[in-house]
């Protein structure tokens, strides 16, 4: 049943995938739950005694994060966490930037997904070196993913990392993976009120991408709706909106890409 | 449902404690959740249910506090109970507020035998 250590003999494994090698599967580290013992212990305790802790939950996870993020800055590498609903178009944007941007500067993709190497096809194809990350039955990618993930891809110094985390609009924005900025990507094909259905994954994000423009002439969408949305969750949020397919506005997210990856 | 790595985690913190207590058994364990902080109660407290009989909090009482959120403006500086990340503020109407409680997230206490 547990979709994290995989306790009950349910095994949830992480399938690395380099595109061009072969597959990895990454056995759960944390499993060191309890078993009893036959023998007593040195010091037993018969009395109940209580610890005061106030540990942060995600403090191993931020931890890890700390160390990427750490890691990331020194080799001057710009990591971007990229979310949003399944559907939105992370793969298709992140196809187009290669191809507009790989003679300019060097980039990686860590692809996550539930089951299945065919985001790493597509951005493999698209010309940058990508690893695939299956998580499983697991909801989003974590930091001691992007960690082990980090090494296998041998990222090079002065580079842009993009994460495409699992198409989630829940669980991943709980989960610091060491970025430098969070990107959320929402499409005119779904409702103006995401931002306020799923406020946590907004309120945490840096820029909103506003993608499938091309398409607005034949919705109802009210792009002016979805800002207002957004921006009650998050003041701070930037916009760019774009079309990965026809290309309209992606001179902006490419502009912000070069600004951040310099400074 | 990212509440079943949640309480994973909790679990390895709670037992990694107890440990280095050298105890055998967690028979209550404290925790702060924040409304806002993105966790959802029920699927945790089912999470948690399937997970404990194989660890040291088998027979452990969870106790949860429950922590409720609270906002600031950052035009005229009230701070007022919402319910919300996503809020106006009832004072001045803006929309420039800001969670300053409800995000907790914590193991707070455990006791042990």
């Amino acid at each position: 049943m547990c979709t994290t250590c995989g306790c009950e003999g349910n095994e949830n494994k992480i399938i690395m995938t380099v595109f061009g090698e072969k597959t990895e599967t990454i056995e759960p580290e944390h499993h060191h739950h309890e078993h009893s013992h036959d023998h007593p212990h040195e010091h037993p305790h018969n009395h109940s005694h209580h610890i005061d802790l106030e540990i942060d939950i995600l403090s191993q996870n931020n931890l890890l994060a700390e160390r990427n993020r750490g890691y990331f800055e020194a080799k001057n590498i710009f990591a971007i966490n990229m979310m949003s609903s399944p559907g939105s178009g992370k793969t298709t944007l992140l196809e187009r930037t290669i191809k507009d941007l790989k003679d300019k500067m060097q980039l990686y993709i860590i692809e996550g997904d539930q089951q299945t190497f065919n985001d790493a096809e597509r951005i493999g194809n698209a010309g940058a070196p990508v690893i695939q990350v299956n998580t499983g039955n697991g909801c989003h990618l974590d930091a001691d993913m992007i960690n082990k993930a980090v090494k296998k891809l041998n990222i090079k110094e002065h580079s842009l990392v993009f994460i495409e985390n699992v198409g989630n609009l829940v669980c991943p924005s709980l989960f610091d993976l060491g970025e430098a900025k969070r990107v959320v990507v929402m499409s005119v094909t779904e409702g103006e009120d995401k931002p306020v259905k799923y406020p946590t994954m907004f309120e945490k994000a840096d820029i909103c991408i506003i993608n499938k423009i091309d398409l607005l002439p034949y919705l109802t969408y009210d792009l002016e709706a979805a800002k207002n949305y957004a921006l009650c969750v998050n003041h701070h949020l930037k916009f760019i909106e774009i079309s990965a397919t026809t290309g309209k506005g992606m001179q902006k997210w490419y502009d912000l890409l070069s600004e951040s990856s310099e400074s | 449902m990212h509440e079943m790595s949640i309480v994973v985690s909790i679990i390895d913190i709670a037992e990694n404690e107890a440990k280095k207590a050298h105890a055998e058994k967690i028979s209550e364990l404290e925790l702060d959740i924040g409304t806002v902080s993105g966790i959802e109660l029920n699927a945790l407290n089912f999470a948690f249910e399937s997970v404990k009989p194989q660890t040291m909090l088998k027979n452990a009482e969870i106790k949860i506090n429950i922590i409720y959120a609270k906002s600031k403006c950052e035009d005229c500086s009230f701070e007022y109970k919402t319910d919300n990340v996503y809020n106006l503020c009832p004072k001045c109407n803006s929309y420039r507020t800001h969670i300053i409680q409800g995000k907790e997230m914590k193991v707070k206490s455990i006791s042990v035998d």
